[in-house]
């Protein structure tokens, strides 16, 4: 009876010992699991940048980083926006409909002004990042390439609006990060725009 | 006149009398209290450290929006009034001056400041930024009692004034205190805090992390002081066994 | 009994038809039996393995964030001190946990020589942790390199010298060992991997070698009585206990403890006045400026003590490595046929009291700066700590121990 007693108590000891110690170790797994998170150096260079684009010529592109990713700015003249209608039939997702960008640049140029294609420079198969490959360029893609990028890992080919061509490995169009105009010259990669968002 | 001379030293330098016999053994003259919870203070050291230190010296390890989260200061406040050479508030406090220059002008490179607080103590440079005197022999115009043949310039002498040392009697070597021999626009009080509020500051940036350190050990000890209970009740349930 | 019971003791089963989990478990836990009257001074066992762990835990996240070259190890410690999340916690838990190491194994060694643990038939298990002792202090002198402050670099570079003590070859050693003609990119770089693998890897081999020793001979107790003299019927000690649960419960009173303690020092004085963090440890080393008073962390300052007081490097030095080899020695030095300090006469009692007092004095006394009455006071200090140990053959022959009872007697 009096051992009973003692041993109920006991396993209510060891049950009250389990749950705050094992509170204990679970909360000491915080620190330790936490610290993997992007520290603030990284959120520092995560952190959005600006791109002046008061220099930049019709075809010219402008590589910078953010997030550590590399980000196109690409400057079209009027004659690849006009081109980039004609080549609809030859695209996978002409119209951008599989979730790769913003809703403000979920449109034919698949930007915020028709100008200006802002992308992050990998592509969507595995990663590698694709080289530009201006419209005037000599090229072996055919008589329709408008320019665009190709893909040296494995092949894969995107036109002027990051759009990806079909018959290639990548699956879906390369992504439109979130930006902003701050004023007509200078672009901030990293912030989502007003414009187009209900 | 020796009246009039008495009078003019001010009882901040008075209190100098008692602390130069520690100041040959390097220690510091004066004793300022830190107070991490005293945020006005903190957010005007950082005025001042942003103002006066930061032409010179960097706080390369402490970053901005770091600074403007712990201190409580507005963001908007940060950009327009805070921040030197940088438009990215997840920057680390980078001084304008190139290393190179200032050891040209200096002698130099004016050292870090991320981690003096910790390095020398917050009483050093209290006392270092409290003693600086007028001295036609140096470089820059000017001595230091704390840290004796200093290369740094009186950069604060637009608001304590200028300092001239006041000798022991018959003596030229030792000096007995400090007199004000030009006004500035802070009144000794006035500067003393305003250096307490620097001082407080510099605390700070040496070491970001003590502003969390004691709340959460706070709460880790009460919580090992229930975990004792409990597994000391266990303890004394299964040594009833032994006899 | 529930499925889950059944489906847990079925795979336990498997296991152990496969390795002798549920041997090991009773061999070394269930089925240990430790002496009933262990005391206070007999938590500092656990307490290392406890601390060992924290080391290990806090040591490896570290490595995610520490970079070991001259150029940015500072920097990427002020990065985990700032930047990385809660990285300030681990590096405290770590810079505490060094110091708290050697404050628990300097007990644990006072605990055998309280109650004569490394006597016959513990012998090896002393030297087992001699070792362990040994390999500690080359961790925490290699990991005190890596913050690559200006204590770090100074202490390191002090440290190095003294094996240039060493006639004809001393020179050539130093050398090789730094890899450099100075402390250098290249030296921090070696002591890292000695730090965080080879050292390691080494203490793991030791402990578990010191731990499979002890539960060989069995544990010693406060009254120095060998349990294993008197078993019941079942060939159980009569004045044994299962380690498990017994002192398993006992143990985790100690580790919080412990713990709150620990956490005293991490959350309210990580610096510990200087003595666990230097200040001058704050300043980025600089090859061209020593500062002005350099010490050796404090659980180094007793044998430093020594060193200083010797007026000769050779000397200096051989008479700083005999003091922590003589240690070693200690299970043929000591002549008593009583094990325990409370069946042993006054000399011993006495010469331990007088040892005691000397090692803490030379460890104040390698704190401070070396004026000419602290080394004199040093060389006192340190004759009584040679004392100690050239003397004991002598002292402990003939001294006039009590009678030891059959079992133990408290608790």
């Amino acid at each position: 009876m009096c051992s009973d007693e003692v041993n109920r108590k006991r396993r209510n000891l060891i049950a009250a010992t389990t749950v705050v110690g094992g509170a204990g170790a679970a909360a000491t797994a915080v620190p330790f699991l936490s610290s993997w998170q992007p520290s603030a150096r990284a959120r520092a260079i995560g952190a959005p940048v600006e791109v002046d684009i008061s220099d930049m010529q019709p075809g010219d592109l402008k590589r910078t980083q953010w997030q550590g990713k590399p980000v196109w700015v690409l400057r079209r003249g009027d004659e690849t926006i006009d081109e980039l209608a004609r080549i609809e039939g030859e695209l996978r997702d002409p119209d951008s409909s599989v979730e790769q960008q913003p809703a403000y640049a979920r449109n034919e140029y698949r930007s915020l002004k028709p100008e200006y294609l802002v992308v992050v420079g990998l592509c969507t198969h595995l990663g590698c990042s694709p080289s530009y490959k201006a419209p005037d360029e000599d090229n072996d893609f055919g008589d329709d390439w408008i320019g665009g990028f190709f893909c040296p890992c494995h092949g894969s080919r995107f036109d002027m609006a990051g759009r990806v061509y079909k018959g290639v490995p990548a699956p879906t169009n390369m992504v439109v990060p979130p930006y902003k105009f701050i004023s007509d010259n200078r672009i901030l990669i990293g912030e989502d725009s007003s414009e187009g968002v209900a | 006149m020796i009246c009039s001379m008495l009078r003019s030293i001010s009882a901040v330098s008075l209190l100098l009398l008692a602390g130069i016999a520690s100041a040959a053994s390097d220690g510091p003259i004066y004793h300022v209290d830190v107070d991490m919870d005293d945020e006005a203070s903190l957010q005007r050291g950082a005025r001042l450290f942003v103002n006066y230190c930061m032409g010179c010296h960097s706080a390369k390890f402490m970053r901005y929006n770091r600074m403007a989260e712990d201190l409580g200061i507005p963001e908007t406040v940060l950009e327009d009034n805070l921040m030197f050479g940088t438009d990215k508030v997840g920057e680390t406090m980078q001084t304008a001056m190139p290393a190179e220059q200032a050891e040209e002008w200096f002698g130099v490179a004016p050292p870090d400041l991320t981690l003096t607080a910790r390095s020398r103590g917050a009483d050093w440079i209290y006392s270092y930024l409290m003693t600086f005197y007028r001295d036609p022999a140096s470089s820059t115009g000017f001595n230091n009692l704390q840290f004796p043949d200093a290369s740094m310039p009186h950069v604060l002498a637009e608001l304590q004034g200028i300092k001239a040392p006041v000798y022991e009697d018959g003596d030229d070597e030792h000096i007995a205190g400090l007199e004000t021999v030009v006004e500035g626009s802070m009144s000794d009080d006035e500067y003393a805090r305003a250096m307490r509020d620097l001082v407080n500051f510099m605390a700070y940036i040496s070491e970001p992390a003590q502003m969390q350190r004691y709340q959460i050990g706070f709460w880790v000890i009460f919580y090992l002081l229930i975990l004792l209970g409990v597994v000391y009740a266990l303890k004394r349930n299964f040594w009833r066994d032994i006899h | 009994m529930s499925r889950f019971g059944k489906a847990v003791d079925s795979t336990i089963g498997w296991i152990d038809a496969r390795f002798p989990l549920i041997k090991m478990w009773n061999d070394h836990l269930a089925q240990y039996y430790a002496p009933k009257n262990f005391n206070f001074w007999y938590y500092f066992g656990s307490l290392a393995l406890l601390v060992l762990v924290l080391q290990f835990l806090t040591g490896i996240w570290l490595t995610m964030n520490y970079k070991p070259s001259a150029e940015n190890a500072f920097a990427s410690v002020e990065y985990i001190m700032r930047d990385v999340e809660w990285g300030w916690l681990i590096r405290y838990m770590h810079s505490t946990g060094a110091s708290a190491f050697f404050i628990v194994v300097y007990l644990h060694m006072f605990r055998a020589m309280l109650y004569g643990s490394y006597k016959k038939p513990r012998e090896l298990i002393w030297i087992l942790g001699m070792f362990i002792y040994l390999c500690l202090m080359a961790e925490a002198f290699f990991g005190y390199l890596l913050p690559w402050g200006q204590m770090s670099y100074w202490g390191a570079q002090v440290i190095i010298s003294l094996f240039g003590a060493i006639p004809f070859i001393g020179e050539e050693l130093t050398l090789w060992i730094r890899g450099d003609f100075n402390v250098s990119d290249i030296t921090l770089n070696r002591f890292f991997a000695l730090h965080v693998i080879a050292l390691p890897l080494l203490l793991v081999g030791l402990v578990f070698l010191h731990i499979i020793a002890l539960h060989e001979v069995g544990s010693n107790n406060p009254d120095g009585v060998e349990i294993k003299n008197k078993k019941d019927a079942n060939g159980v000690p009569l004045d044994g206990i299962r380690f498990h649960p017994y002192y398993t419960v006992k143990d985790m009173v100690g580790m919080v403890v412990f713990l709150i303690l620990f956490a005293m020092v991490v959350f309210f004085a990580p610096e510990m006045g200087g003595y666990f963090l230097e200040h001058a440890n704050f300043e980025p080393a600089d090859p061209l400026k020593t500062p002005e008073h350099i010490a050796p962390v404090w659980y180094f300052t007793p044998f430093y003590a020594i060193l200083r007081a010797v007026p000769d490097k050779l000397f200096g030095v051989l008479a700083m490595g005999a003091a922590v080899m003589l240690f070693f020695a200690l299970p043929w030095l000591d002549k008593s046929p009583v094990k325990s300090i409370r069946y042993r006469g006054w000399k011993y009692r006495g010469a331990l009291t007088a040892f005691a007092i000397s090692f803490v004095a030379l460890g104040w006394l390698g704190l401070q700066a070396a004026t000419p009455t602290y080394t004199w006071l040093a060389r006192f200090f340190a004759v009584v700590y040679f004392g100690f140990f050239l003397l004991m053959p002598f002292y402990t022959r003939n001294d006039n121990d009590k009678t030891v009872p059959e079992r133990v007697t408290d608790r």
